[in-house]
């Protein structure tokens, strides 16, 4: 009888007795953590899909309305357009940070004067918090007395309604969002680039390849991978958004920059509606989990290649 | 030798100074025991504001006067309200005082049963200090904090009426008089706009939720003046409710600067402060930076009116107001009653009105004349405040989902500034709302 077959019908079963004692032993090891998974993410999970199950408004009374809450969720204007301006926003607020910091990457891997404080200013702006970040933006924002149509007049160019217009609303917010968070990129592929191996490149300059044929077909596949981390950070932090808008827009003008963030918000605590509020939760995670395992199926499939 | 810190030197430093006065105060309540829960901790919420600030700043005063000490949180307006809301919803809340938004929580809470009766607590004379008078609160302020079942849950602290801001310089080199109808505000605005110094005539609310609260300034002025009837049905699709909304159209979109349907009040205030807007309708309680030289350029050519009137027989301005509550889940209702007592009080109250701080809900601040003269604020503003108090009626229904009507009505009110049809837009928020309000009436 083969070895392998005798330890899976029991007739080797003698010969690892102390090692299933240590399991048994070190399985109580694993309770505190166990604990802790149970009351912070098991736990609040189960509960809210509990609550999704209620007509419930904070005060009032609960009342069992099962997959209610989801069914109008479904045929709920307001949500779908929430959705769509998510996806709008999620889609602006990661290809161009991606696009810049890939540009700014390639820029500060090169060697010029001065780099390192260069470098140290440019991600500066990932430094600063959020809230403040959009604070001060909002104050240059404002039509009339804000310094960024102070800046456009002085050039000649019209002055722009920025966050005070459903028009444009959108966009300016991605604006707010690329100055924050292109270093984050910048830094990440700029990690990449330091380890690239410097053979193909040599290789490549012997067999006469220009500078973009280089940086085509050699430097973008080995950045490939980080990229795609690059890409999975900033999309997942693009869909959280919250903090920025919620300061300088609150979802406004109207509903025009309402994402499916403020929204929840809004459900959850202006208008204390918990049990629909959830449904949103788990219906948003449903949303996350989905364009996650998306990005990171494309990621196994880029380091494959 | 005793070692003592700086910060112990400072504080015994601070009390042997504040002694005489807490004596002779003490001494002036006859015999009233203010430190009877000495040595008790209360935890009291108020929101972030001139009143918030005032007693954050004197909080000391009232650990010397009765020993007890206060664990003072003060939260921004909106944060709070939510805060407290889930905590009540808990059934444990942290503090044992809160401020509470009448306009906004009243009726959540009412219904909710999650304050004290402070009736009780006001008729126990071993509670209740000689001096804090009830009588002294003005009856509409009683009435406004007094629930539907006549239960009073929390203790009026003050008012917020809409008036009329206007800057005294710019009517003056225009030579325009000040409006008396809506009508002739609009007039006004427009004689008053300069595109070429950007000055507008009028800057106002736009941005959603914030702006039902102008929106209804206008409807108090028509024949209706409400938002629900007396059967509790919603009647914002009305004729006068169209009327309102189309006046809200005409002087947000025609007569305020681009832009104004995504202001708030902090827009608005800016705008007026720089001197960019000639006249605003807002809260009273805006008024103290508006006079503060360091912060504005129109400071001292601020001038106060009561709100136009519309084209119906009623007359009114819009009226929000605060009270302080203990909840029911409170173990410490005694030394609570005691904060609510001093924070509310007559000496507090008056300085609330002359430092500009809010409107007092009593009514003797308002007679103290020597006080009123002293004050940095023009005569102009105290007769506005009068005058704007005997006309004074609720801004906003008096329903449980009161931010979401301010969110649907909001939202209507906004798409006309893009250029909807005003009676669609209300019909359509009428409906998108009724249902929600039928709800929760059936559930109160």
């Amino acid at each position: 009888m083969p070895r392998d077959a005798a330890v899976l019908d029991g007739a080797g079963s003698a010969a690892l007795p102390r090692r299933r004692n240590y399991a048994r032993r070190y399985a109580w090891f694993v309770v505190p953590a166990a604990v802790v998974v149970i009351a912070v993410i098991v736990f609040p999970w189960a509960f809210t899909l509990y609550v999704s199950a209620f007509d419930w408004r904070l005060g009032g009374e609960r009342r069992w309305v099962g997959l209610g809450n989801y069914e109008t969720l479904f045929t709920d204007a307001r949500f779908g357009w929430a959705v769509v301006r998510t996806l709008a926003y999620t889609a602006l607020a990661v290809v161009a940070p991606m696009l810049l910091g890939l540009a700014a990457a390639l820029c500060f891997h090169r060697r010029f004067p001065l780099r390192g404080l260069a470098r140290t200013v440019f991600i500066l702006p990932m430094m600063a918090t959020p809230v403040a970040v959009a604070l001060v933006w909002t104050m240059m924002f404002h039509p009339q007395l804000g310094v960024l149509n102070w800046l456009l007049t002085q050039v000649g160019l019209p002055p722009s309604l920025w966050v005070y217009s459903a028009d444009t609303v959108i966009p300016t917010l991605v604006l707010v969002e690329v100055w924050h968070w292109t270093p984050l990129v910048m830094l990440l592929i700029l990690g990449g680039l330091a380890s690239l191996p410097i053979d193909p490149y040599e290789a490549a300059k012997i067999d006469g390849a220009s500078p973009w044929q280089a940086f085509r077909h050699i430097t973008l596949p080995l950045l490939a991978p980080f990229i795609v981390v690059a890409l999975i950070i900033r999309t997942i932090d693009a869909l959280k958004a919250f903090d920025t808008i919620y300061v300088i827009t609150q979802g406004g003008p109207g509903q025009a920059s309402e994402t499916i963030n403020i929204f929840l918000y809004l459900q959850a605590f202006a208008f204390y509606n918990v049990g629909y509020a959830s449904a949103v939760v788990v219906v948003f995670f449903a949303i996350i989990m989905l364009l996650a395992a998306l990005l990171l199926w494309t990621r196994q499939r880029v380091r494959v290649t | 030798m005793v070692d003592m810190t700086r910060r112990e030197a400072l504080r015994a430093g601070a009390a042997a100074l504040a002694a005489p006065a807490l004596v002779e105060r003490a001494n002036a309540q006859g015999g009233f025991d203010w430190r009877r829960f000495r040595g008790e901790r209360i935890e009291a919420t108020v929101q972030l504001s001139p009143r918030g600030q005032f007693l954050q700043k004197n909080n000391a005063e009232f650990e010397e006067l009765t020993g007890i000490k206060v664990g003072l949180e003060v939260v921004p307006e909106q944060q709070h309200r939510q805060k407290i809301i889930v905590e009540y919803a808990s059934g444990r809340p942290s503090f044992d005082v809160t401020e509470i938004s009448l306009h906004v929580n009243k009726r959540q809470v009412g219904k909710a049963r999650w304050n004290t009766d402070i009736k009780a607590l006001i008729a126990d004379s071993s509670l209740t200090a000689p001096d804090f008078d009830f009588a002294d609160y003005g009856e509409g302020m009683v009435s406004y904090a007094t629930q539907a079942d006549g239960r009073l849950d929390s203790c009026p602290a003050g008012a917020d009426y809409f008036i009329l801001y206007y800057n005294k310089e710019l009517f003056a080199t225009r030579n325009v008089g000040i409006p008396k109808t809506w009508d002739e505000m609009a007039e006004a605005a427009k004689r008053l706009a300069d595109p070429s110094k950007q000055i507008h005539g009028h800057v106002g609310r736009g941005v959603k939720n914030a702006n039902v609260v102008l929106w209804s300034s206008y409807l108090l002025g028509t024949a209706q003046r409400d938002m629900i009837d007396a059967n509790r049905q919603l009647i914002t699709d009305t004729p006068d409710a169209i009327w309102a909304g189309e006046t809200y159209r005409r002087f947000i979109r025609d007569l305020s600067p681009p832009g104004s349907i995504g202001f708030n009040w902090n827009e608005c205030q800016t705008t007026f402060m720089q001197g960019r807007a000639a006249m605003w309708v807002d809260g009273i309680g805006f008024a103290a930076p508006l006079e503060d030289k360091a912060r504005s350029r129109i400071a001292g050519k601020v001038g106060y009116a009561v709100v136009p009137r519309g084209p119906g027989p009623n007359h009114h301005c819009a009226l929000f107001g605060a009270g302080y509550a203990i909840p029911e889940a409170s173990r410490k209702k005694g030394p609570a009653w005691f904060y609510i007592q001093w924070a509310l009080g007559r000496a507090n109250q008056l300085k609330w009105l002359t430092s500009g701080a809010g409107v007092p809900a009593r009514s003797s601040p308002f007679r103290n004349e020597e006080a009123i003269s002293q004050s940095h604020f023009p005569r102009e503003f105290f007769q506005t405040l009068e005058a704007s108090a005997k006309i004074a009626r609720a801004g906003l229904p008096e329903i449980v989902p009161v931010t979401q009507f301010r969110d649907v009505i909001g939202s209507a009110l906004t798409n006309t500034l893009g250029g909807a049809d005003v009676a669609t837009e209300l019909k359509r928020a009428t409906a998108e709302f009724r249902p929600v309000l039928e709800q929760s009436e059936r559930e109160s």
